[in-house]
């Protein structure tokens, strides 16, 4: 499982923070912390140990006291001026994620045509979105890169479209019908018919 | 592509520096948001940063709270974006939850958006999202279905679970692919944080698993390596689903669009390598399923890009964990090798991780990489090193003890990271109290640098144990007070250097050892010892714990008299100390030191560590104590594996009953199965646990190590032998700087496997010269008669040979193990040599070498004129006569005819004695003439010779057969030979192991080859466990710890000191035992004995 994402630049600013998993203070220690303190010091301490690491080591790292002992890994990717960092426990595939950060980039790429760091900060918002299609809940939802694009371009649709009428919920519906082109080679019986018709509401 | 991102990427700080031009034309320059990051990024300090947050927080929280904002959306981004810089806007909580009740779809997203990044599962607030997530789910917009889902599976309150389980249950029918996939995370998500409420739904997962759509199965594959993970048993009948998905993945036949770089998913292929080798862990016949799509991956995969690495690597993994297959492990060693050798540093890390998984099983491999990991040793990237460290750490063994944990010191004084550190410590510290004894010195030294390295982090059970292993000591009297004097005379000079300098526990640990021991090195005053310690109490940064420690330690050591005034003053200052606890002591120390007759009596010399009390409260029922760490450990994977307290039961059926006792092995190890039985490496380290490592390792490492002196090499050279393990001569000139590496590498996998370690060292190869030597002397004949103790060896003992196909073909079906003692001499072994596996060294190490041979000269004499004329009829019972006289009065097995030829006729048997196991070879001559036995030896005609070697089994099998040769001469100068066989029952190197109930439980938990099934329960008395129990005692030696109620405990050790444990209990008519060693394959060959037993009665 995913516990973390943390997407944070040269410098240690954080541009994007996912927790998948609740972390809050060991219960040995007794002063008290928030948890959102604990995520603070969680990104401190990750940029801490990336950040010493040439470009030319492995991209995988091993237990950082706060995000909790040898079952956790953090699996991460420097490009150019930012840190991917995904951290992960035992049960994922070390290489497995290291490519998923790559198809989330490139994804990123995609949406954004030519992703960059301001990107990333100034549409914080959509790239969560992105992320929720390609990681729901800690587990792996979609690696297909195509796919992951098509369920954002829905959203974005939807979003261009939505007038503040009252007519939005019949055309998201209507752009949700239509969301699925990628899925037509998928499913052996097309049962679909709206599908032949991506630009035409049926409403 | 990822030459793009880059590319755009470098771009960037440009943009952000210079704030303004450029970059804004991506900004909307209204936007309060890219006014906020603007002003944020022309700051200079964190103090400034902090203002300006504050400042845009009371804006938002104004602005939010107005009743028709219309920027809502805009808002919740902006304090989303002040929450991840670690400022708190928690008034906006309620307004994200509002948002996403009452908000358009687009206000919607956003708000569940901020709900999930604010929020966490435990907060109270987020009840009032339930409702919108029921109302959601039921929306026909799947906008809202996937927002629903989406967040449901980030967090949901669990006692809420039920009131949507129905809901996103029927999405399981949904009619789109993406909710149904949504759908089934998040009953997964579900099934992880409260599993007994989707109990009722697991056909629904199996239908999910069955989905027309590859997505959904995908998503189902998450359920279903959590549910087998912990429950592998229940799950064996989808073994045959699974390979052939993984079967049609590999052979290409889902849509194009799962490729990625032309890999067939990928992340599915790992899933599912993932789920079999849980499956087929210990498992033959699933196993044997599998064999043919694993051999396909591993084909399939071709070396092209980094993904199709990560299948290989959980290909490898899994073929090593399932049931061994020859072929297999062949080609997954090459893989490994493939990862190791490759210059891709992340490949490379993943190959010291599969060598490190592997290398329990096959340390040849290790063996094979040698050079590769001293390089690796010396890696500029920690994480490598460490890695190496670790795999190291694995193959350590009384040999080569020393070299590892001076590396390990090396890296620690290198390392930064607090977790390695501790770690690593750790590690050092078991080591070195794995083999105290061997090295006195070294380990009062290495413990010492690990005190002053640790630090205070370490954990707190290492100066305890240490301590513990000081004042309880070993057999030896005189050691231990080696020992203690040692550790004496290595403090007093670090207290009178810079004693400031050490850490806090590294001072309490010295002042303990000076307080119960200092009275062993004569020449010591008490009164310098009492100075040394004032000395502690004045530093500055001395804690009050460490000035307790101190306190107590004088007052160990006051005797009144010339030291009286240094106490007094001591106890005079911290009597009125504002410590509660120093006061106390100083109380004590000042009653105690004017009063010695009262001192004799509270504190007698030597009367640590003796916890009569202890073992009094665990007899009468307490539970044993567990140190803090092991506690928390035990806290965090229940929280981690599941928030019900008896929710794990339900399913365990074996565990179910004995949830509330303490002390079962079955609760204890179902804590430790959880993560035991997954497929992580760390699951591994259970096996090197403190005790439960030092068992299993230790008995192969000596038998190692007696291996090579004693069979070829005659008392004579016998120092060459030995030397031989501590430095292995090269024999070829090689540069400097290899030689070095060469060296280490001799230092760090001496006596891993002491035959292959010489084969595989390449150009130093002692063993075949010592065979050329051999060979030699052969050549010389009769010159040899005049030394009789190498000629003594007629039948030289054992190499051992691989023997993994022949054994196939002798005995397929249970998988028996073939040793083969080849009592042949040099040429022969040569051979053997080449072919030899450390694997299968199965027998045997005759740690009598010499003597057994020296005996049969005796008998050959004493024989010679025997009565016996008639050779065939010799009988068993005349055979009889010449057992050896010690071995007469034990029972030995039938003598079993062996095989014969014109001269020569074999028998042999088996005798069981307490420590061993003897097999005695009747050696019959049945010629006219007499036989010369190469080279001195004679058998003259029609007597008998016997030999005796004791055999010791090292990796079990159902029955241990023994191959041998016998080589001799005819007078007529022609040699000959005559190879027999011998099967011994495993059984017979059985013995009871005597245990008390506490140390059964420790055992039990760091065992980790494990095994379960039903037996039959002989039900003809009153107590069917007990008369089980008896009978299987009877039959197999074994030892009933204690019987308690319905479950039984049982204990026996396979010679010479490989133990197993045996837990049963009675459960609806049949013995479910659990047995548990860390030796693989040997619970397995138990139980089919168990089974032979209870069926034969």
């Amino acid at each position: 499982m995913i516990k973390a994402i943390l997407i944070f630049n040269n410098h240690g600013k954080p541009r994007l923070i996912r927790f998948y998993q609740y972390f809050h203070q060991a219960a040995q220690d007794t002063s008290y912390c928030k948890a959102e303190d604990m995520q603070q010091q969680i990104i401190r301490e990750t940029f801490h140990l990336v950040s010493k690491r040439d470009d030319n080591v492995c991209n995988f790292l091993e237990g950082g006291s706060l995000i909790g002992g040898s079952d956790y890994k953090l699996i991460y990717r420097h490009y150019a001026t930012l840190y991917f960092v995904f951290c992960v426990d035992s049960s994922e595939s070390e290489l497995g994620i290291l490519d998923l950060i790559q198809v989330f980039v490139e994804t990123l790429d995609k949406c954004f045509e030519n992703v960059c760091e301001l990107d990333l900060i100034f549409h914080m918002d959509k790239v969560h979105y992105i992320l929720q299609e390609v990681v729901m809940g800690g587990m792996v939802l979609e690696t297909n890169m195509n796919e992951i694009v098509a369920q954002v371009e829905v959203q974005n649709r939807m979003e261009k479209s939505e007038g503040g009428l009252s007519a939005a919920p019949a055309r998201a519906v209507s752009a949700v019908k239509n969301m699925n082109l990628p899925e037509i080679p998928r499913n052996i019986n097309i049962g679909d018919i709206n599908i032949k018709v991506p630009s035409l509401s049926p409403f | 592509m990822s030459d793009v991102v880059e590319k755009t990427l470098t771009a960037l700080p440009s943009l952000l520096s210079l704030d303004s031009h450029p970059g804004s034309a991506k900004l909307s320059s209204t936007s309060k948001l890219g006014n906020l990051i603007r002003g944020i990024t022309e700051l200079t300090s964190k103090h400034e940063e902090e203002k300006l947050i504050q400042h845009e927080l009371l804006a938002i929280k104004e602005q939010v709270s107005s009743p028709n904002t219309t920027m809502m959306k805009e808002l919740m981004v902006r304090s989303i974006y002040c929450e991840m810089l670690g400022y708190e806007a928690s008034f906006s909580y309620i307004h994200a939850i509002k948002l996403a009740q009452q908000g358009t779809v687009l206000e919607k997203r956003v708000g569940y958006l901020a709900v999930s990044l604010f929020l966490n599962e435990s907060h109270e607030l987020l009840l009032l999202l339930v409702n919108t997530v029921l109302k959601d789910l039921q929306s026909t917009n799947l906008i809202e279905v996937c927002m629903a889902l989406t967040v449901v599976s980030q967090m949901f309150p669990k006692d809420m679970i039920p009131a949507i389980l129905p809901l996103v249950e029927e999405k399981l029918n949904h009619p789109k692919e993406i909710i149904r996939r949504k759908a089934v995370l998040a009953l997964y998500k579900f099934y992880l944080i409260a599993p007994n409420q989707v109990q009722h739904i697991h056909n629904k997962f199996r239908k999910a698993l069955c989905d027309k759509d590859p997505g959904v199965m995908t998503a189902s594959l998450h359920i279903y390596l959590q549910m087998i993970q912990e429950n592998p048993e229940a799950y064996k009948d989808l073994t045959p689903s699974f390979v052939t998905i993984l079967k049609q993945v590999v052979g290409g036949k889902l849509p194009m669009d799962f490729n990625y770089h032309t890999v067939p998913a990928p992340w599915l292929q790992i899933q599912l390598l993932r789920i079999l080798s849980l499956l087929g862990k210990n498992d033959q016949s699933t196993s044997e399923v599998m064999y043919e799509v694993l051999d396909e991956s591993l084909q399939r995969a071709e070396m092209n890009h980094n993904i199709t690495y990560a299948i290989l690597y959980e290909c490898v993994k899994c073929i090593y964990t399932i049931h061994p297959k020859s072929d297999l492990l062949e080609k997954a060693a090459k893989c490994i090798g493939n990862f190791v050798l490759s210059p891709k540093i992340n490949l490379k890390y993943l190959g010291l991780k599969a060598l490190t998984y592997v290398v329990q099983q096959d340390p040849k491999l290790a063996l094979q990489h040698q050079m590769t990991i001293i390089e690796c040793l010396d890696h500029p990237d920690l994480i490598i090193k460490r890695e190496t460290l670790e795999l190291l750490f694995r193959i350590t063994n009384g040999q080569n003890v020393t070299v590892i944990v001076e590396k390990m010191l090396e890296f620690l004084c290198i390392s930064e990271d607090d977790h390695t550190t501790i770690d690593l410590v750790g590690k050092v510290a078991e080591l070195a109290e794995k083999y105290p004894l061997k090295y006195n010195e070294w380990f009062i030294e290495t413990m010492n640098t690990v005190f002053s390295l640790g630090g205070d982090m370490m954990q707190p059970d290492i100066p305890n144990s240490f301590l513990k292993l000081l004042s309880e000591g070993f057999d030896s009297v005189e050691e231990d007070r080696k020992l203690r004097l040692f550790a004496v005379n290595s403090y007093i000079p670090l207290l009178r250097g810079e004693p400031g300098k050490l850490p806090q526990r590294f001072l309490q640990v010295i002042s303990w050892v000076l307080g119960e021991y200092s009275h062993l090195r004569e020449d010591l005053e008490p009164a310098e010892v009492l100075s040394l310690l004032a000395k502690l109490l004045d530093m500055k940064n001395s804690s009050s714990e460490t000035k307790s420690w101190v306190l107590m330690a004088m007052t160990k050591l006051c005797k009144g008299g010339a030291d009286a005034s240094v106490t007094q003053e001591v106890s005079e200052t911290y009597s009125s100390s504002l410590d509660t606890v120093l006061r106390q002591r100083a109380h004590e120390l000042q009653y105690l030191s004017q009063d010695p007759e009262l001192r004799a009596r509270v504190l007698p010399r030597g009367s640590c560590g003796n916890f009569a009390f202890v073992s009094e409260a665990l007899a009468a029922g307490a539970a044993p104590y567990k140190p803090p760490h092991q506690r928390q450990e035990e806290l965090d994977q229940s929280k981690a594996l599941s928030l019900e307290p008896y929710g794990l039961s339900l399913p365990i059926s074996m565990s179910s009953c004995s949830i509330t006792d303490r002390q079962s092995p079955t609760l204890l190890s179902m804590s430790s199965g959880l993560s035991g039985d997954t497929l992580k490496l760390d699951g591994i380290k259970r096996v090197w646990g403190r005790e439960g490592y030092l068992a299993q390792r230790e008995p192969v490492e000596e038998a190692a190590q007696v291996e090579v002196p004693s069979p070829i090499q005659s008392p004579g050279r016998q120092g060459e032998g030995d030397s031989l393990h501590s430095q292995t001569p090269t024999q070829t000139p090689t540069p400097e700087p290899e030689q070095e590496k060469q060296q280490l590498a001799s230092s760090l996998f001496v006596g891993l496997a002491s035959q292959s370690s010489v084969s595989l060292m390449g150009k130093s190869e002692p063993m075949p010269q010592r065979f050329r030597r051999k060979a030699k002397g052969q050549g010389l004949g009769s010159s040899f008669i005049a030394n009789e103790q190498i000629s003594s060896s007629l039948i030289s003992p054992p190499s051992a040979v691989d023997n993994l196909l022949c054994n196939n073909l002798l005995d397929s079906n249970n998988a028996s193990e073939l040793a083969e003692q080849t009592s042949q001499l040099s040429q022969s072994l040569t051979t053997a040599n080449g072919t030899c596996h450390a694997e299968a060294e199965l027998t045997e190490s005759d740690t009598k070498g010499c003597n057994p041979a020296l005996r049969r000269d005796n008998c050959v004499v004493a024989a010679g004129p025997g009565p016996h004329n008639d050779p065939g009829r010799l009988t068993e019972v005349c055979l009889d006569s010449y057992l050896p006289a010690e071995l007469s009065g034990l029972s030995h097995s039938e003598i079993a005819p062996l095989c014969a030829n014109q001269s020569l006729n074999l028998s042999a048997c088996h005798v069981q004695k307490e420590d061993s196991l003897i097999l005695v070879v009747f050696i019959m001559n049945s010629s006219e003439s007499a036989i010369q036995q190469i080279p001195a030896g004679e058998v003259t005609s029609y007597s008998v010779a016997v030999g005796q070697y004791s055999l010791t089994v090292k990796r079990p099998a159902v029955h241990v057969e023994v191959v041998g040769t016998v080589s001799y001469q005819l007078p007529a100068g022609t040699s000959q030979s005559l190879q027999f066989s011998y099967k011994v029952p495993l059984t017979s190197f059985i013995r009871p192991f005597v245990v008390s109930t506490e140390e059964y439980g420790t055992m039990w938990l760091s065992f980790s080859h494990d095994t379960k099934q039903n037996l039959t329960l002989i039900n003809d008395n009153q107590e069917p466990l007990t008369a089980t129990l008896n009978a299987l005692k009877k039959k197999l030696q074994l030892h009933v710890v204690e019987v308690i109620g319905m479950e039984g405990i049982v204990a026996c050790r396979l010679l010479q000191d490989l133990p197993c444990l045996m837990h049963c209990r009675v459960n609806a008519g049949w013995l479910a035992v659990w047995l548990r060693s860390p030796v693989p394959d040997l619970p397995d060959c138990l139980i089919y004995h168990c089974q032979r037993a209870l069926q034969s009665l």
